[in-house]
């Protein structure tokens, strides 16, 4: 039983660094993709960036308010996000009524109805003693109601500056996305500078743990589902704005969207350990994954099917590299 | 054998034979455990070869060591917590008839429970969840000691007494002479000398992760062991010669249940394991501690025994584990103040010894006794006035054990209160005065001269409660 084996460090390589990042395999995944387009679309690649990153963005900010959910532990996922993005942007576009002058109280009440999906969420959690997937899924189904209910079938323009800001960009980069990435850093510095992030991560890995550690469990719990109700809701009144009113199903692919791109992204489905960078990458995967497809010409069907297998390899990939704490 | 770099076994020859009962001792990170799973065939050696008694040569090791009736039980507790002690049973037990399994392996349960520690009071259809810890490891030790479908060779015991109290202990001690006169091989590590003393036939000391010395017990003293496993000699006279001349300040804390504690006092709590201890201490911790903020001076810290239940971050580095309840107090409000963390690790590192070469090693990479020496550090580094400690030297050896009793004297002295609970009698000496719990109450409140070991287990039983 004798051990000779130098423990030689591996040497320190920058490629070698990226490499072990687990939200590499994101990036990786999205640039094949983007070239493999680019081939057959030609002339259009810059179009075809600039469209990626508009879509992206959407997924990315929803993306990371459902990150630091999932981060939060087993059994922690917020499913109520596509209701919270329509029953806001309903909210807040028929607040404003196509009126220039209501742009900025528009987005309060945006920002205000998210908060407000966040309380009902959290109370459910905390009060009823539901596990979060069903009082996110069922408080869902109110807000669905309630966006209905207000919404009576009518689809009101947003405000000509708000749909232009939406739709507009400066020197390449959509302002969706400028807002995307803002909030991206935004998370990194929460989750790896800042106490609270320490806090997050702590809970994930165990709850009884973190709070005999002096921990404020709830009171950061509380703050999670408020924060991604909110990115729900932003997301909700960006997205009606650009695509020129809000309507009753428009959060409805952002459900599984916001959970893939957590996990594509290399953040672990178990909770502790999150990653910022792979929302992003793997926001622009999912967007490219289909264009792709589309642009070679597939049946909704076949693209299905290999988005399908295109996510599972990418997920085995990340998921074979350790993490990095 | 190593992890990473860590070197955790060199050069360690070790022959065990049947009828013998070897005591394995040394301190934190010695090698200890490892040297337990090399020859379990848990792990492989790096390099060196385990030779077993049965099984061919094309097996794995694990598969020679369970042909071979190598058992364990681990320091970590390895039950499954979901299910009941009798299905527990059933995991190792692979012959066991599929027809009405559960009536086999309850009476299996039953009669190893019986054989090991009589009148024990566990039902086979208990779930291990709502068991005590004690009464886990209870049944973890009669797993091993179970006529399976092979018999027992070898039992592997490792620090199978730290979470039991005195009279339960004792018992599995009965079972392990008698074991070995019947033919059994046992390999026993604990912390605790009385204990190797009481059943060893040889002693084997580990050191850095090397064998150091391997003799006929009857060849050792305390002292000679003490010495040879590296640390300075404990000093037995200590205890309580501080108790006395001690000034102590107004009542900090008082319990629904009558516990309290005063200004610079160590309050221990004693009594048989599982008898309401650990709840009364988390409770206090709970009251005084908030889940909506976290303050910049808190009432109060938690050190944990559980490590897996109420301590460690698994995924989180020594580093980060440590600081984690103090990052409120030395950092501003928003942000880790990174360079003081770093100086505050760097220095109780230093301060209780922990073994590592880099505190940003993951907290897993350490042994068991090493991150237990980090959930001290992440407490004590805070400036709370109390410190609630759920028998938190499970699996910590002697010489830090040593140094920790003078840090929470010296801490006492400043003006801090603890409350401590402790299945070890030495522990609970080293106290101002002790609280006896039995089925969840105080039985009694000692102080002062009358804190004695007779005195504890006599307010531990029900029979005596005339003489309390």
């Amino acid at each position: 039983m004798t051990d000779n084996t130098s423990s030689t460090e591996e040497p320190l390589n920058p490629v070698r660094i990226l490499f072990s990042k687990p939200w590499i395999w994101a990036f990786v995944a999205a640039a094949l993709t983007f070239a493999a387009t680019s081939l057959v679309a030609g002339s259009g690649a810059g179009s075809l960036f600039y469209a990626a990153l508009t879509f992206a963005a959407f997924s990315a900010i929803v993306g990371i308010g459902q990150m630091l959910v999932i981060t939060l532990g087993p059994g922690n996922v917020d499913l109520s996000i596509p209701a919270s993005m329509t029953l806001s942007a309903t909210l807040a576009l028929k607040f404003m009524d196509s009126e220039t002058a209501l742009i900025v109280p528009g987005l309060l009440v945006a920002i205000g109805v998210g908060i407000g999906c966040g309380l009902v969420n959290f109370a459910l959690i905390l009060l009823l003693r539901i596990p979060p997937i069903i009082a996110t899924l069922s408080a869902s189904f109110l807000y669905q109601s309630l966006a209905i209910w207000s919404n009576r079938g009518l689809r009101i323009k947003p405000p000509e500056p708000l749909a232009d800001f939406a739709t507009g960009g400066a020197l390449g980069i959509p302002n969706v996305a400028v807002i995307g990435i803002l909030l991206a850093i935004c998370a990194w510095v929460l989750l790896e500078r800042s106490i609270a992030g320490r806090w997050i991560s702590a809970i994930g890995q165990n709850l009884r743990a973190a709070r005999l550690s002096g921990v404020p469990v709830n009171a950061v719990r509380f703050g999670v589902y408020v924060n991604s109700a909110v990115c729900a809701a932003l997301a909700g009144f960006l997205l009606a704005s650009f695509s020129g009113g809000a309507n009753l199903n428009m959060g409805t692919e952002y459900m599984l969207m916001s959970i893939a791109v957590v996990v594509i992204g290399g953040s672990s489905i178990g909770g502790g350990n999150s990653n910022v960078p792979g929302i992003w990458g793997a926001a622009l995967f999912m967007f490219l994954i289909v264009s792709m497809l589309n642009s070679y010409g597939l049946g909704a069907g076949v693209r299905l099917i290999l988005t399908g297998l295109v996510i599972v390899g990418v997920v085995a990939l990340a998921s074979r590299k350790g993490y990095d704490v | 054998m190593s992890f990473g770099p860590v070197h955790a076994l060199r050069a360690a020859t070790l022959e065990i034979a049947a009828g013998e009962c070897i005591g394995l001792v040394g301190h934190n990170g010695a090698g200890k455990s490892t040297l337990a799973n090399v020859i379990n065939g848990r792990l492989s050696p790096t390099q060196g070869a385990v030779t077993y008694r049965a099984g061919d040569a094309t097996l794995t090791n694990g598969q020679k060591a369970q042909a071979s009736g190598v058992r364990s039980v681990f320091q970590e507790l390895s039950l499954c917590p979901n299910l009941t002690v009798l299905e527990n049973l059933r995991i190792p037990f692979r012959t066991m008839p599929r027809k009405n399994w559960r009536r086999v392996a309850r009476q299996k349960m039953q009669d190893a429970l019986d054989l090991v520690f009589p009148g024990h009071g566990i039902k086979p259809s208990a779930t291990v969840g709502n068991l005590t810890i004690a009464e886990r490891q209870m049944v973890e030790i009669a797993i091993a000691f179970a006529d399976r479908d092979s018999e027992p060779s070898l039992v592997i015991l490792d620090e199978p007494t730290s979470s039991l109290d005195a009279a339960i202990a004792q018992q599995l001690l009965d079972h392990i002479k008698r074991f070995c006169t019947e033919g059994g091989a046992v390999l026993f590590i604990s912390h605790m000398m009385g204990e190797i003393f009481d059943v060893s036939t040889r002693i084997v000391i580990m050191k850095d992760g090397q064998i150091v010395d391997d003799q006929p017990a009857r060849n050792f003293t305390r002292e000679s062991i003490v010495d040879a496993m590296g640390h300075v000699a404990p000093d037995d006279t200590d205890t309580g010669a501080t108790r006395t001349a001690k000034t102590l300040g107004a009542e900090v804390v008082r319990a629904e249940n009558g516990l309290n504690a005063r200004q610079g006092e160590i309050v221990g709590l004693a009594g048989l394991a599982g008898h309401g201890q650990a709840e009364a201490l988390a409770q206090i911790f709970f009251d005084h501690s908030s889940v909506w903020k976290s303050s910049g001076n808190p009432e109060v810290v938690f050190v944990a025994g559980d490590r897996t239940r109420d301590g460690v971050m698994p995924l989180w580095s020594i580093l980060r584990n440590l600081s984690l309840t103090t990052l409120s107090e030395f950092s501003n409000r928003i942000l880790v103040d990174r360079g003081k963390e770093s100086d505050l690790v760097q220095n109780w590192k230093q301060r209780i010894g922990i073994r590592t070469d880099n505190v940003s090693n993951p907290i897993l990479s350490l042994s068991g006794g090493n991150q237990q020496k980090v959930l001290f550090a992440r407490a004590l580094a805070s400036s709370a006035p109390i410190v609630v400690m759920d028998d938190p030297m499970r699996g910590v050896d002697v010489g830090t054990k040593k140094e920790v009793y003078q840090m929470i004297r010296d801490e006492a002295a400043k003006g801090r209160s603890f409350l401590w609970y402790s299945t070890e009698t030495d522990e609970i000496l080293e106290c101002d005065r002790v609280f006896v719990f039995r089925t969840g109450h105080i039985a009694a409140e000692l102080s002062g001269d009358e804190i004695t070991e007779e005195n504890i287990l006599a307010a531990s039983f029900e029979m005596q409660e005339a003489a309390v």
